[in-house]
């Protein structure tokens, strides 16, 4: 309980990273953490870069999570977790990514700037990655979007948060006809990670 | 009980256990969620959007000598608009409480300046309250009326972004009923031109008054006095010195306007050296200047620009040195916003575009129409500027002009403009999105949309006639899912022999209804596609490319406008058999 956790997600605009970080705001807040959050909104839903920070622990502060010092970064999309991947912890800090690209729509020769080569650089910098191809497992579950759920659901198993907290904030938050898509997409999650951990 | 509240949430909560019975607004980032709180949860508190943000300070002002508990809310860049009205209130003073938040943005994420409208309430003698996190949002909410009607004085309640848009656990009350008090009319109070050196001295006594109150209010207050680093600041930053200094001594001013010269002289002489650590401008530090206190470092080590945040002080302090992004060594394309797959700006700025001529743009989602692919808006600067500008520019010699304005821009700032550019002889094209909704900062209504902030049918403002009613002789009326007509009145317009105006009509993507509706999306045939692309000239954003070179539209994000299909030579772009599942 004593330990402060700093959490930085990242997404496109529409991927849903403001709704994920949120649930894990209302998870860490039943388990009995202080908790804050920040987002900068206004235009996300546009398809602009959308970047939340969340910290938990004894007693919070400033909202802000400092560059270096998020135990995860979880992007949804690979170029904005290259644009956030300086705010992992060296050497501890986890990034965890949706393995999927999004051009981005307003830059002109976006097509052919994309950086492809994004997973090979993070691990030559000797970061601590983990990909999960969430977007393509939400598809299979028969809804793309719910990709960030997916993603939670890693997220969950690697931090500190009891599993009935995760339950109780999904089920408060979302809406009922969406709940069972979700709280499935949230297991597919954790399983995946616990795979990808296995094979290390 | 406590909950997770965003700092405008806090606000609200706070404005309504304060008992607020009126509270008007116009949108603006980051101020928007209050009023939409208060229409959600707290509809006794009578929310509004108003016209513009002077009439909402007008509404509230008139609300409150009418006796009742009001909260006016805007962003910085509003104040500007409001000030008018907001300088001479001071003068009457209030009788019913009453505070207006000022949402300033350091940093700029959505405005177009940095403003530090602490200097405005300095200047209109109103006295500035600042919290420093969700909880006291709440509670300083709850304090400011408290002051506002012991000193019959209009308080400003200043957030900045990160303050109004973070999340923290706020503990709650409930709300309190508070009477009406009564309006008794004094044209020597309430009417200030006639009566102003009456009033004038009244200014300078009750922010005196509440100089005197800043001294020993508990809004202001030290902690660790017996360290020996010292640190004078204010809101958000106050939570950054607490985790970077967490020794410190600190006096931590909830109250920046007016500042006690007591208190600081008396802080500032405890220490060798005192950091001033406030967002924004220098406004603590020049005053402390001012008074003689000079063992102070401030801006020359912590900066103007832009927001403050741990890393930022640390790095000043030399603490510890932060981590940047990885731009020199690998390619991080920015991405900024763009417009919604299915907005109808889309074909007007693709117009635009080909016509090759200047246009004078505004604020709004449009605003996006500058970056690629669309490159067609050559100036912005504020709200309803684009027909002065256009004007003027008309003026200094170049031809053809378009402005192009929103629908709620154009209600907020662009019918005097549009008057004058007529009665003074303009032949302005101007071109009024109307999507019926304020778009850019998250589609709420406003008078052209027939609703009001609580989701109710309101008298809607008749846009054609309003326009016909300022002398313009060329009005038309225009879908913009319909592209070809789109560039046909709009070039007509421009032709036009005088001020033409083009009313261009497609619903923002953003608005409930048009999320909520059921619709067949659009499919392309790839036995009839000849891979010819003129589909991805129309730049949508669901338009992607198959493995195989073919476009492929998704489903998900389809909003069946039709403008892909209309593009398409051998029609390979049909509508879909299967209905799509209702979006999120
Ligand atoms: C004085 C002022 N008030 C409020 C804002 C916030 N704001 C930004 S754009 C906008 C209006 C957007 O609506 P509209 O003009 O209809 O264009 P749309 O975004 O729907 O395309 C507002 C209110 C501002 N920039 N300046
Ligand atoms: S929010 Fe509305 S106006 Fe803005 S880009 Fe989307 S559809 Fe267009």
């Amino acid at each position: 309980m004593d330990k402060l956790h700093n959490l930085m997600f990242a997404g496109v605009g529409g991927q849903g990273s403001l709704l994920i970080a949120e649930l894990t705001s209302m998870a860490a807040a039943d388990a009995g953490y202080d908790v804050k959050q920040t987002e900068v909104h206004g235009v996300s839903q546009r398809g602009g870069s959308v970047e939340t920070h969340v910290r938990f622990g004894k007693k919070i502060y400033s909202p802000i999570v400092t560059p270096g010092e998020a135990d995860v970064v979880l992007a949804l999309e690979l170029l904005e977790a290259l644009r956030f991947a300086h705010y992992a912890y060296p050497g501890k800090g986890i990034i965890l990514v949706n393995d999927h690209e999004i051009i981005p729509g307003s830059v002109s020769g976006a097509e052919d700037m994309y950086p492809h080569n994004a997973k090979a650089f993070l691990r030559d910098k000797k970061m601590n990655v983990i990909t999960l191809k969430a977007t393509q497992k939400a598809h299979e579950l028969g809804d793309g979007r719910i990709a960030n759920v997916v993603m939670l659901g890693a997220l969950s198993t690697l931090i500190d948060i009891p599993s009935q907290s995760w339950q109780k904030a999904l089920k408060l938050r979302l809406p009922t006809r969406y709940l069972d898509g979700n709280l499935k997409a949230f297991a597919a999650g954790e399983q995946m990670v616990r795979k990808e951990n296995a094979a290390v | 009980m406590s909950e997770l509240l965003l700092g405008n949430q806090a606000i609200a909560r706070g404005a309504w256990e304060a008992g607020v019975t009126f509270a008007s607004g116009y949108p603006g980032t980051p101020s928007t969620e209050i009023i939409e709180t208060l229409a959600a949860r707290y509809p006794e508190t009578n929310p509004r959007w108003s016209a513009n943000e002077k009439v909402a300070f007008e509404e509230g002002m008139g609300a409150a000598i009418g006796g009742l508990r009001v909260l006016v809310t805007m962003k910085h860049v509003g104040l500007n608009v409001a000030a008018d009205a907001f300088m001479v209130f001071p003068y009457a003073g209030t009788n019913g409480g009453f505070v207006v938040i000022s949402a300033d943005d350091p940093g700029m994420h959505s405005s177009q300046n940095e403003q530090d409208n602490r200097y405005l309430a300095r200047m209109g003698k109103v006295s500035v309250l600042e919290p420093s996190e969700a909880q006291e949002c709440r509670d300083f909410v709850i304090e400011a009326f408290k002051l506002s009607e012991q000193f019959n004085a209009p308080i400003m309640l200043r957030t900045t972004t990160r303050l109004a848009h973070h999340k923290g656990l706020v503990e709650v009350g409930q709300r309190e009923e508070v009477p009406q008090r009564e309006f008794i009319p004094d044209p020597k109070r309430f009417s200030v031109p006639i009566y102003r050196h009456l009033r004038r001295p009244i200014v300078e006594q009750t922010i005196e008054a509440l100089r005197d109150y800043a001294e020993t209010s508990p809004l202001n207050r030290i902690e660790n006095s017996d360290n020996s680093i010292g640190v004078v600041t204010s809101g958000i930053s106050y939570q950054y010195v607490k985790e970077v200094l967490p020794e410190a001594g600190v006096l931590r001013l909830g109250m920046s306007n007016p500042l006690p010269p007591k208190l600081l002289k008396d802080f500032c002489s405890r220490y060798e050296t005192v950091y001033v650590i406030e967002e924004g401008e220098p406004f603590i530090e020049e005053y402390m200047r001012s008074i003689g206190i000079s063992n102070l470092i401030g801006k020359e080590l912590f900066g103007v620009i832009g927001e403050y945040s741990p890393g930022r002080l640390r790095e000043a302090l030399e603490i510890s040195k932060v981590p940047t992004p990885f731009t020199e060594e690998i390619t991080i394309l920015p991405r900024p916003p763009m417009m919604c797959v299915g907005c109808g700006h889309r074909t007007v700025f693709a117009t635009l575009r080909q016509l090759k001529t200047i246009v004078a743009g505004d604020i709004g989602c449009y605003t996006m129409g500058a970056l690629p692919p669309y490159e067609a808006e050559h100036t912005t600067f504020a709200m309803g500027a684009s027909i002065g500008t256009a004007v003027g520019l008309e003026r200094a010699g170049q031809d053809r002009v378009i402005a192009i304005i929103g629908d709620a821009t154009f209600i907020h700032a662009g019918i005097p403009p549009l008057i004058d550019a007529v009665y003074n002889g303009s032949k302005l094209t101007l071109v009024i999105l109307d999507n019926s909704a304020t778009g850019m900062t998250g589609a709420q209504p406003h008078p052209a949309a027939g609703k009001n902030a609580l989701g109710e049918d309101a008298p809607k403002l008749d846009l054609v006639k309003l326009v016909e009613a300022t002398g313009v002789e060329m009005v038309e009326v225009v879908d913009t899912w319909q592209r070809k007509d789109v560039r046909r009145v709009i070039s007509k317009a421009l032709a036009h022999d005088g001020p033409a105006v083009v009313i261009a009509q497609g619903p923002c993507q953003q608005l409930p209804d048009m999320k909520r509706r059921d619709f067949l999306p659009f499919v392309v045939e790839e036995e009839l596609c000849t891979q010819c692309d003129a589909c991805f000239k129309v730049w949508c954003p669901a338009i992607t490319r198959t493995e195989h070179g073919f476009p492929i539209i998704n489903t998900a994000e389809c909003t069946a406008c039709t403008v892909c299909a209309q593009v398409c030579p051998p029609e390979a772009i049909r509508l879909a058999e299967k209905p799509f599942a209702v979006k999120l």
